[in-house]
C-alpha cells in the first residue's frame, strides 16, 4: 500500500493524530507527512477533519431522518441541479444520487420531528423536479460511520499470557 | 501411599510467566496497563465467526475426520503453496490440531526415542522444553544472542550437536524477541541439518506477522521438505487463539505416526473451529494485510519510543514483540519487571520467561492499541529517568 493511501485510513479513522507520530508509524519523515496532507487538501481528497458524535448520550435533541425522493431529471443539467437545489440547505446532511427505486438519498437533520416534517412538505416536495418523497425516521444509530456506538471495549484476554 | 505423581512431569519447572501473572493478579489494580499478552487484541474478523456459527445452524456439530476436514487440509495446502511454493498432498501430509501446540507436543512424541537430543534456541516459547522432556528425551539449549539479533547461526548449531541429536526446534518468526530467519540465515544452516542428518520442527505460527520480506520457511529449500514438520495455525494471523486449531505438515512417515497419537488422544481438533478456519484460508486475506500493517504501526511507534529514551533494542522483524535490553539499569529482567510493575503499574514479561538467555531483558507485547502502547511508553520513559537517577 502506498504511503498516502495508508495515511488516508489512518487520519479517516483518527483525524487528531500527532503529525509527528504519524511520521513515526508510517516509517518516514515528519516533512513527507506534511507535504502528503497538504497536497491531498489542495486536491479536495482531504475534505476536512470532522468529529464523531453520538448526540443521544447529550441533552441535545436532533432527530434525522432518511428521505428518498424521486425527481424528473432536467435535459443537460441530469439530477446535478436538482441535488444542488437541495444540498444548499444547511439542514440537509447529504444528498447522495442512488440507482434503483428512487433518484436521490437525502439525510436531514433538525430538532423536532415537526422541523423535519414542515422542511419535508415546505421545501422539498414543493420543490418542481421532485415528483415524490419518502421519509425515514431514524429510531437508534449503532454504528456510524465506521464506528459502533456504545462499544464495550473490555479487555477480555487473560492479563499475562505466554 | 504411594506418590500419586509421576516423576517426569514433577521434574518439570512450572512457566516462569505464570508466577509474574500471579504477582500481576495479586496486585489487582486496575490502573495496571499490561503489555504482557501473547495474543492479538483483535478479534477474529466478523466473516470468520460467521461461517463458524452458521456451521452450527446447519448441525455440524459432529466428529471430522481424524486428520481434519478435508476442505480444510486442501485450503491449507493451497496457503501452503501460494505462500512459500510447498507442495504437500493433503490426504498423507497434512494434519489439523488442536492448535499449534497440539502439533508441538505430538510431532516431538512422533519422532524422540528417549535419550535422543532436541536442540532448542532461546529465548522462545516455552513448551518445547516440557514437550521434550515428557518424550524421554534430552532438551539441549542453544542460548542466542542480541548481537545476531536473536538467529541462529550454522556455528551456534553445529556446537550444539552430538551424535545423539535428532530434532532441532526452529521457532522463528520469535516469541519473545521478535527475531526472524531471513532465506540468507537459513541456508546458512540448513548444510549443517543435512551433514548431520537432523529433524526440523519449524514452528511458524508467527509467519504472517513479519515487517521485512515474506516469511520464508526451512521447508521451502532444496532437501528440507522431507525433514521438515512445518508448524503453523490460526491463532496469530486471524486472530483466531480461543478457536483452539493448528496444523502440521511433513513427511507422510512422520505425519502418519502423529495421527495415530492425535486420534488416540484428541480424536479431532474442534469442528466449528474448523468450518470458520475454511472461510480464513478463502477470504482472510485481507484481514490478515491490515492487522499487519496495524501492528507494523506499533512496532515502529515503540522502536522509536525505546530510541528516544536510548535504551538499547534491536529492532524485531517479526512477531508483535520487542525486546529491549535492560542491562544498564543493573537488574535482572525479574527484578527490572516487578519494580516497574509496582512503581509504574505496567506488566511486562521478564525475558528469562523464555529461557535463561532473556536475561537482561523485557518482552513488551505491541498486541495492544496506539493508545495504551503510548500511555505505556509514558512511564517507561519516566522509570528509565527515574532509574538512572538512583544511578547516579
Amino acid at each position: 500500500m502506498k504511503m498516502e493511501e495508508e495515511l488516508l485510513a489512518i487520519i479517516e479513522k483518527n483525524s487528531r493524530i500527532d503529525l509527528k507520530e504519524l511520521a513515526v508509524i508510517l516509517g518516514v519523515a515528519e516533512i513527507d507527512v506534511v507535504n502528503a496532507l497538504q497536497k491531498m487538501e489542495e486536491e479536495g481528497i482531504v475534505c476536512g477533519y470532522h468529529t464523531m458524535i453520538n448526540w443521544e448520550k447529550t441533552s441535545i435533541e436532533k432527530v434525522t431522518a432518511l428521505i428518498e425522493v424521486r425527481v424528473t431529471p432536467q435535459r443537460g443539467q441530469g439530477f446535478d441541479n436538482i441535488a444542488e437545489r437541495i444540498y444548499k440547505y444547511p439542514e440537509v446532511q447529504s444528498v447522495y444520487l442512488i440507482s434503483g427505486g428512487y433518484d436521490l438519498l437525502v439525510t436531514l437533520e433538525g430538532k423536532t420531528l415537526r422541523e423535519v416534517s414542515s422542511f419535508v412538505s415546505d421545501k422539498l416536495s414543493t420543490l418542481d423536479t421532485v415528483l415524490s418523497t419518502a421519509t425515514h425516521f431514524i429510531l437508534k444509530k449503532y454504528k456510524d460511520h465506521g464506528t459502533i456506538l456504545n462499544l464495550k471495549t473490555e479487555d477480555e484476554r487473560e492479563i499475562v499470557t505466554p | 501411599m504411594r506418590n500419586p505423581v509421576a516423576d517426569v512431569i514433577v521434574g518439570i519447572k512450572p512457566s516462569g510467566i505464570r508466577k509474574f501473572f500471579d504477582i500481576v493478579t495479586e496486585m489487582n489494580d486496575k490502573d495496571v496497563i499490561s503489555l504482557g499478552v501473547g495474543e492479538p487484541d483483535f478479534d477474529t474478523p466478523w466473516h470468520i465467526r460467521d461461517e463458524g456459527i452458521y456451521s452450527l445452524e446447519k448441525g455440524k456439530s459432529h466428529y471430522t475426520a481424524n486428520t481434519g476436514l478435508v476442505e480444510l487440509r486442501k485450503e491449507i495446502c493451497n496457503y501452503i503453496k501460494r505462500s512459500q511454493g510447498i507442495d504437500y498432498d493433503f490426504a498423507k501430509e497434512v494434519l489439523v490440531t488442536v492448535g499449534g501446540s497440539e502439533a508441538i507436543d505430538i510431532g516431538l512424541r512422533a519422532m524422540c526415542n528417549p535419550g535422543d537430543e532436541v536442540i532448542i534456541p532461546q529465548p522462545s516459547y516455552v513448551s518445547y522444553e516440557p514437550c521434550a522432556l515428557l518424550t524421554g528425551a534430552v532438551p539441549v539449549v542453544i542460548d542466542l544472542k542480541e548481537e545476531n539479533e536473536f538467529r541462529l547461526t550454522a556455528e551456534e548449531l553445529r556446537a550444539a550437536i552430538t551424535p545423539k541429536t535428532k530434532v532441532l526446534i526452529l521457532p522463528f518468526p520469535n516469541n519473545p524477541t521478535g527475531a526472524i530467519m531471513e532465506k540468507k540465515d537459513l541456508e546458512a544452516i540448513r548444510d549443517v541439518i543435512i551433514e548431520n542428518d537432523l529433524y526440523v520442527m519449524s514452528d511458524e505460527i508467527y509467519a504472517e506477522l513479519t515487517y521485512k520480506e515474506k516469511h520464508v520457511s526451512i521447508a521451502s529449500l532444496p532437501g528440507m521438505k522431507e525433514r521438515t514438520i512445518l508448524i503453523n495455525g490460526f491463532s496469530k494471523a486471524y486472530a483466531m487463539t480461543g478457536w483452539r486449531l493448528g496444523y502440521a505438515c511433513g513427511p507422510e512417515v512422520i505425519i502418519k505416526q502423529m495421527t495415530k497419537i492425535h486420534q488416540y488422544c484428541i480424536m479431532c481438533a474442534p469442528t466449528t473451529s474448523q468450518y470458520a478456519a475454511v472461510e480464513a484460508l478463502k477470504n482472510g486475506d485481507k484481514d490478515v494485510e491490515e492487522m499487519r500493517m496495524e501492528y507494523n504501526r506499533r512496532r515502529r511507534f515503540l522502536l522509536n519510543a525505546f530510541n528516544e529514551m536510548g535504551v538499547k533494542v534491536f529492532e524485531p522483524y517479526g512477531a508483535f514483540y520487542i525486546f529491549p535490553c535492560i542491562k544498564e539499569f543493573g537488574m535482572t529482567s525479574e527484578e527490572f519487571a516487578e519494580r516497574f510493575l509496582k512503581e509504574m503499574k505496567v506488566a511486562a514479561v521478564p525475558g528469562t520467561a523464555f529461557g535463561n538467555s532473556g536475561e537482561g531483558f523485557l518482552r513488551i507485547s505491541y498486541a495492544y492499541s496506539l493508545e495504551k502502547l503510548r500511555e505505556a511508553m509514558r512511564r517507561f520513559a519516566i522509570f528509565v529517568e527515574k532509574l538512572r537517577s538512583e544511578q547516579k
